[in-house]
Order: structure tokens, then C-alpha cells, then sequence
């Protein structure tokens, strides 16, 4: 069947938020009856992009066409009445309500027996998509799958019919990922049209009609998904000019440091989020984590570090059996860590620069009290050898710039010399000089023997960096391989998923 | 129109000092209108209230009386809410402090001041075991502290009104829920002429520098902060958030405890109704440890004058024909005002045209 007239036109999107171009004249359409993929890394615009058509931000340019007619969308209300409908990746359910409340919730219902006229068009729903769902559930007895039904049940029941879905399959099983894409080509041909926003190659495949992969909020390519390939699509996703070349001296290789053994845990969630990794990091080696976030990296670095429980296997550090020990006590035998959330994680922000130079390293002084003149000295020192602009070393570090904190959580990890460093998304939103910077300072300490993980989501900071890259992808490893050896291409479609 | 509410990362000093001002006057205003529609006139009930509590020898001595228990359950609270720990329970910690110290009083025969300090040893040890409680629950549970304390508040009351009504009724009260007066070496001394029980106001002034002297330059002051401001960053580093908590509670239901020693050994000499025991000295005392900004040296002056208020309220009994509860209105408005007028000083507010 060939695609019909557009349903939906955003013409020249542009979205600007402080520091960041999060949509840079974006063109985008949607045909009845067709699943559109929109692909790219995080941080790509994706999201964005589908905020600005459900009204929940404005743009700062551009058009949008609904049916034929020019249309602003001020706010999600505006979005449902035009028959769009959003599931987020993130569900909006109230958890203590029935599935049938959660429906209703926001919709006119009748004084009277409210909830009966509802329950009868949710069965009809339900029977006429294949979307299976006991109405009088309470949302917390549901799992993820039931609960997205939920979530899509609820877009149509206020009468959507252009659908946009943000990283549907995230929280799903396999198994429920197959009922799933059934449902939405289901939905497709009952003419609905759906956005597929995700970052999973195979997916795109398997499902879309056309595909528009965006990157830095920029669209690369707009296609036909017949006339693409993964390994292509892989490219449009992370191929990105190179900013700026560092000089990387051939690795003296040494015994390893860290060293992990058939690792499991758990995720927040409590589902399985590491399955059965082992891999090992040797003195004065960077070894490169690739994959887009959510994939278990983050789990991965908070067991190292002790701050979430292994399920099954080992952790050995310098030989010794660390597994599930307390992070004072991984810290002490010289583990260091810059994490992932700089603020919500790396700083106390109300405290001030000296005092946060210390975080990780206390106790400092003698007895119950701290030598402030000790902390203070370091602080001076670390500010100008690492070239942190603040005020004063009192300031409240919260005051500093994004990259003035990452430079001060640098400082205060690698000043120690560890034997370990763990580094996540390091230089992740930093300008050109900091991230060059902070770049620099991860070589130095290669060439101090240190032991690196760098895990990162930009495929330019890993090749650039790594002496080994491993390409996580749900939970598991999907490959070691040489830097020099790697290619992009290659990488990027273990990063969706797909074994080259 | 339109709202616009932008963060602001820095507030001044004087932003701090405007937006506490701004809030007392509104509440000072509110509850003016109150007044004013009972029928009393508010400047003169104003006036009174304040030359009730400082204007003469007696008001003074009788503000400080009450600024004794506020300003002890108020460090405890300061530091507590310093590590974002909401311990609603200082009136519980306090009850229990003046339970134990009753029982010391009243059934171990020593005499000399050793009986003194072993009663203010027990009133600490006993209003720290009824803080460290609602802790345990929160780092090995989770349990939300605000309801754990608050509801611990009960207990303790109702602990306190069998006992003087049961066990500990005393064989020379006849039918009045009092416990025999305490043997005179179990008395806290008290200023000639007052009622102030001049050691538990030194203690109290020593501790306020002690506890700003730990905030500030120890260990532990260190830790306390780090979970105040950032939880997160405190796992991150390695700090023991169960542990933090523990050494708080120790501290905060212990000054609470020693408040309660106060009161039955400088105030009452013996232990009766909760109500008579402490009238909310611990729920004040919240008030107390936020006109503070959470400081402990702060705590001094906003004791003193939440202290000084309570005393004015009694004006309203003896002089404005109005209950004595009408105080507490006033301290419901003071509280409610100065955390609205903490959104002042934190977030711009601007009022911008539509584009």
C-alpha cells in the first residue's frame, strides 16, 4: 500500500536550550498508515523534537501542519484534541488506580455510573488492536508490557490516531517485544500513524516504513527503510567529524587491575541489567565502554564501585577479591570515580570548592576534626594545577560552571593517583577546551600506569581514547576488540544491537 | 501575562534578612485581622505582648524560663535538619527525657550533686534511644521519619500520662496526676527570685557552640552536611548514610532529653501531664531551629524570642480576655510565612508579556 497524504508536517523545528541547540531546523512528515522511525544516539534531539509536537515545549522557530492546517500546540491538551497521543518512556500512570481510572483520568465522564460507557470502549480497544488488558487491574499488579498497553489504550481512548512512542521497547521482555510490534503493525494498518523514537537499529528495521535519523539535532538522512541497511543507518547514527586530534604514545601494558568475572545484577527496576560480564582492565590501558546509555553501563560502574549489590560473580582489584565491599573500602585501595551525574552525584552543591575537593578523600586531619589549612592548601594547589575557575576556594561549588565542576571532579580523582579510574561519560555536554582537557587529563594518567574504563556514549571520545573498546548492548558484552583494529561502522551496529 | 519562576543559585545576605522580615510582618499581620475580629485591638494587644515578655525583671525571667527548653530541643533540631533528617519527634524526646530523669529522682537514693548529673545523663540517654528509633526505621527500612517521629511524639505522651496516673501516682498528690515532688538534691537551682534554672541555660549556650564548632570544622559535621545537601554524593563518597543518621538522632533526641530534665527538675520538681510538662516545647522548638536558618549559634537569639512570645501569650489570657491556645495560631503563621518567604529568596519571580 502506498503512504497517503501527510497527516503531520514540522517544517524548519529549531529548539534552543541554554548552551545547547537541541533542534537545528528540523524537517519532518508523517503518512497515514505508517510507522516512521526517528533514530540517533541520546542527546541526538529526538526527544525533543516530540515534546515540541505534544506541546510540551514550545519552539523557538519553525511549523507545524496537522491534516492540512497550520496549527500551535501550546500544551499536551492541544496535542490530544488535534488526535495526537504520546507514550512516554517514562510511564504517566497513577499506580493505585485501576487501569480503567488511569484511562478516564482527565476525560469528561457522566455524574452517574461514571466508569461503565469507559470500560465498555476500552474492551472495544482493546479487541479491535489486540491489546489485551484487564480494565479493573490496579496499574502496580500490571508488568512493564501491560502497562505500556495501558499507556496506549489511553492515547487512543482519547481518540489519537497519530502516535508517538519514545523508546517502546526499553522496559520491555523479549517476549513482550514481539506481541508488541504485532500491536503496532495492527495499528498501522488500521490507519494510525506512529512515531518510533529509539536507538535500536534492528528495530527500525523490522518495523518502519520510512526512517529519519537525526544527530545533534540535525537531520542526516530521511529514507525509505526498504532502501537503507543497518550498517548505513549505524553510520548516519555516529559518524561525526573528528574535533580535534591528541597524541597518543603506544601503551606499556601491565599486569592486570581490575579484573571482573561473570558479573550479574540487578537494575532499579530489579530486572536483570549485567548478564554475565567478564572483562579485564590492565595498568596504564584506557578500555573503552561504547554503547548508548541504558544499557547496563551505569549498573556496571556502580557495582565496581560498590554502590549496587553483584548478584553472581567476581570483582577482583590488583588481585583482590573486592566484590560487594563497601565503597569507602574500594576507594581506599585506590579506586577513584568520576561518575556519570556530575551534579546529582559528584558534588555537594551548597558546600564549597575546598570542601569538595575532598569528598572522596576524607578522612583528612587528625582525631574528629579536619585540617582545614590542609584542605584549603590542597584546594589551591588542585585549582591552579587543574585550571578551575572559581571565585575563591569558599565559593559553593554549585556556582561553577558544568565544566569548571567536571574539572573539579577530575582534579579531586586523579590527584590521588589512583591505580583505578573509572570515568563515565566523562566530558558528556562540556565545551571544546573543557572536554579537550579533560581528554588530556585521562592520557596523563594512562601514562601513569593508571588503569582506565572509560565509558562513554560518543564513538569519536572512545576510538580516540581506547586502547580496547567493548560495545555494551543490553546487559551484555557484544565484543572486545583493538582500537586500532575497530571501525565505526562496526561499532555502531553492535551499539544496536546487531553482531557484525 | 505570564509567570516566569527562574532559580537563583546565590541568595544575598540581605535577601536572607528582607524575606525573614517579610515574613514575620505578614504573620504579625494576619494575625492582626484575627485579632482585630475578636474584637481586641492589635497594636495594643501587640504592645502588651511585647512588654509581657521583656519589659520588665519578671517578663525576662519568665522568657527565659521557656527559651531553656526551646533553645535545647531547638539545636537538636538545627543539626537534624542540617542532614535533612525531619525529626518531628522532639516533643516525644523530650518527654522522655523528663521520665528518666524522674525515675532517677525518684528511686535512686543518692544524694549530692552526682544525682543531678546522673538525671541529666539519663534524660540524654533516654530522649536519644526515643530519636534513635525513627533513625533505624529510615537507613535499614526507608521508613519516612516526618510520621515515624511525629507518631513516637504519642507514645511517649501516653507513656507519661500511665505513668502518672498508675505506677508512679504519687501516695501525697490525693487525686492529682503528679508524682511526689522530687527530694530537694534532684531540684536544678534556679536564679534568686526566677524560675531559671541557671546550669540547663549554661548547658545550652555551651552546646550551641559546641554544635557549631562540629558543623563547621569535624568529621562528623562534614558527613552531616554532605547527606543534608546531597545524599547521592554522600553514597558516592563512601559516606554511611545509617550511620550519619544514628549520630544525629543521639544528638537531637538527646538535647531534646535534657530539655525534659530541665523541666521537671528546674521547673515542675515532679512529673505530670504531658500538656503541663512541656506546652509543644518541642514542636515550637521547630520553629526555633528554622527562624535560625539551621545555625546553632542562631538558635540563642531565636530561643530567646520565641520564648519571649510564648510569655506574651499569656497576655492574651490575662489581659485580652482570649485563650491562651491564640499563641499558637501566631506560631503556625511564623512558620507557615517564613517558608513561603524562603521561595522569595531562592527563585526570581517576574511577571513577563505574552510573546
Amino acid at each position: 500500500m502506498e503512504p497517503a497524504e501527510p497527516v503531520l508536517e514540522m517544517k524548519g523545528i529549531t529548539k534552543e536550550f541554554p548552551g545547547v541547540l537541541a533542534n537545528d531546523h528540523i524537517d519532518f512528515d508523517l503518512r497515514q498508515g505508517e510507522i516512521h522511525g526517528l533514530l540517533g544516539e541520546n542527546g541526538a534531539g529526538k526527544t525533543t523534537l516530540m515534546n515540541i509536537l505534544y506541546g510540551i515545549y514550545q519552539p523557538d522557530e519553525g511549523e507545524m501542519w496537522v491534516r492540512g492546517k497550520k496549527v500551535t500546540i501550546r500544551s499536551p491538551k492541544d496535542a490530544i484534541e488535534l488526535g495526537i497521543g504520546m507514550v512516554h518512556q517514562h510511564f504517566k500512570l497513577a499506580y493505585p488506580l485501576t487501569v480503567l481510572e488511569n484511562v478516564v483520568l482527565g476525560s469528561p465522564v457522566p455524574f452517574f455510573s461514571p466508569l461503565r460507557e469507559a470500560e465498555k470502549r476500552i474492551n472495544e480497544l482493546a479487541e479491535k488492536y489486540k491489546l489485551q488488558v484487564n480494565p479493573r487491574a490496579k496499574i502496580w499488579q500490571l508488568s512493564a508490557g501491560e502497562r505500556q498497553r495501558v499507556e496506549i489504550i489511553k492515547a487512543l481512548y482519547r481518540g489519537a490516531t497519530i502516535l508517538i512512542l519514545d523508546e517502546p521497547t526499553s522496559v520491555l521482555t523479549d517476549r513482550e517485544i514481539a506481541d508488541f510490534f504485532t500491536v503496532l503493525r495492527g495499528m498501522a494498518k488500521k490507519n494510525c500513524a506512529i512515531v518510533l523514537i529509539t536507538h535500536k537499529l534492528a528495530e527500525v528495521m523490522a518495523l518502519s516504513n520510512r526512517v529519519t535519523v537525526l544527530q545533534l539535532g540535525k537531520v542526516i538522512q530521511s529514507v525509505q527503510t526498504q532502501k537503507t541497511s543497518q550498517p548505513e543507518l549505524a553510520k548516519a547514527m555516529v559518524g561525526r567529524d573528528v574535533i580535534f586530534r591528541l597524541i597518543r604514545v603506544p601503551a606499556e601494558k601491565g599486569k592486570a587491575v581490575l579484573d571482573v568475572k561473570d558479573l550479574c545484577a540487578y537494575n532499579d527496576k530489579g530486572l536483570p541489567c549485567l548478564k554475565n560480564i567478564s572483562f579485564a582492565v590492565h595498568e596504564g590501558e584506557i578500555f573503552g565502554i561504547a554503547g548508548v546509555a541504558g544499557n547496563g553501563q551505569r549498573e556496571l560502574v556502580e557495582v565496581i564501585t560498590g554502590m549496587r549489590r553483584a548478584t553472581h560473580g567476581k570483582i577482583f582489584i590488583s588481585g583482590k577479591d573486592m566484590t560487594n565491599c563497601q565503597t569507602r573500602k574500594i576507594a581506599e585501595i585506590g579506586v577513584a570515580h568520576i561518575p556519570e551525574e556530575r551534579i546529582d552525584m559528584g558534588i555537594v552543591p551548597n558546600m564549597s570548592v575546598a570542601e569538595n575537593l575532598i569528598l572522596t578523600h576524607q578522612p583528612i586531619g587528625s582525631g574528629g576534626f579536619l585540617d582545614y589549612k590542609h584542605i584549603t592548601r590542597n584546594a589551591d594547589k588542585l585549582i591552579s594545577d587543574y585550571k578551575i575557575a572559581t571565585p575563591s576556594v569558599q565559593t559553593p561549588v554549585k556556582l561553577l560552571s558544568g565544566g569548571n565542576i567536571q574539572k573539579l571532579i577530575v582534579a579531586r580523582e586523579t590527584s590521588v593517583e589512583p591505580r583505578l579510574l573509572l570515568a563515565s561519560h566523562p566530558t558528556y555536554g562540556l565545551d571544546v577546551s573543557a572536554t579537550e582537557q579533560i581528554r588530556r587529563l585521562l592520557l596523563k594518567q594512562r601514562a601513569q600506569h593508571t588503569a582506565i574504563l572509560l565509558v562513554s556514549e560518543d564513538l569519536e571520545e572512545i576510538m580516540m581514547l581506547s586502547d580496547r573498546i567493548a560495545v555494551m548492548y543490553e546487559g551484555a558484552i557484544m565484543g572486545v576488540m583493538d582500537a586500532e583494529r575497530a571501525k565505526s561502522e562496526e561499532l555502531g551496529l553492535m551499539m544496536g544491537g546487531v553482531k557484525p | 501575562m505570564k509567570v516566569v519562576i527562574k532559580q537563583n543559585p546565590s541568595p544575598s545576605v540581605l535577601a536572607n534578612v528582607i524575606a525573614f522580615m517579610g515574613s514575620l510582618g505578614a504573620a504579625l499581620l494576619v494575625a492582626a485581622l484575627i485579632l482585630w475580629s475578636q474584637g481586641v485591638d492589635p497594636l495594643h494587644a501587640y504592645a502588651r505582648i511585647f512588654i509581657g515578655a521583656f519589659g520588665s525583671f519578671y517578663g525576662w525571667s519568665e522568657t527565659l524560663t521557656k527559651a531553656i527548653p526551646l533553645m535545647l530541643c531547638g539545636l537538636g533540631l538545627a543539626v537534624a535538619f542540617r542532614s535533612s533528617f525531619w525529626n518531628i519527634g522532639a516533643e516525644g524526646q523530650l518527654l522522655l527525657g523528663a521520665t528518666a530523669a524522674t525515675g532517677i529522682a525518684l528511686f535512686v537514693p543518692i544524694a549530692g550533686p552526682s544525682l543531678l548529673l546522673l538525671m541529666i545523663l539519663a534524660g540524654f540517654l533516654a530522649g536519644a534511644a526515643w530519636g534513635l528509633l525513627p533513625a533505624i526505621f529510615k537507613g535499614k527500612l526507608g521508613a519516612n521519619e516526618v510520621i515515624t517521629t511525629l507518631m513516637m511524639n504519642y507514645i511517649a505522651m501516653e507513656i507519661v500520662k500511665y505513668l502518672v496516673t498508675g505506677p508512679w501516682k504519687g501516695a501525697t498528690q490525693f487525686g492529682f496526676p503528679y508524682t511526689d515532688r522530687f527530694p530537694s538534691a534532684a531540684q536544678l537551682p534556679v536564679l534568686a527570685g526566677t524560675r531559671v534554672h541557671y546550669p540547663t541555660l549554661v548547658i545550652g549556650f555551651a552546646l550551641a557552640v559546641l554544635l557549631y564548632v562540629i558543623l563547621r570544622r569535624t568529621k562528623l559535621g562534614y558527613k552531616i552536611r554532605v547527606i543534608g545537601d546531597n545524599p547521592h554524593a554522600a553514597q558516592y563518597a563512601g559516606i554511611s548514610y545509617t550511620r550519619t543518621i544514628l549520630a544525629v538522632m543521639i544528638i537531637s533526641g538527646g538535647l531534646a532529653g535534657i530539655a525534659g530534665v530541665g523541666e521537671v527538675a528546674g521547673v515542675r520538681h515532679l512529673l505530670t501531664t504531658p500538656e503541663q510538662i512541656s506546652q509543644g516545647y518541642g514542636f515550637t522548638a521547630i520553629i526555633v531551629a528554622w527562624i535560625a536558618m539551621r545555625n546553632p549559634l542562631a538558635v540563642i537569639a531565636s530561643s530567646i524570642f520565641m520564648g519571649g512570645l510564648l510569655v506574651g501569650g499569656d497576655v492574651f489570657q490575662t489581659s485580652l480576655g482570649l485563650p491562651f491556645q491564640t499563641i499558637n495560631v501566631f506560631n503556625g503563621l511564623i512558620l507557615f510565612f517564613l517558608i513561603v518567604g524562603q521561595i522569595f529568596v531562592n527563585y526570581k519571580i517576574s511577571l513577563r508579556g505574552e510573546e
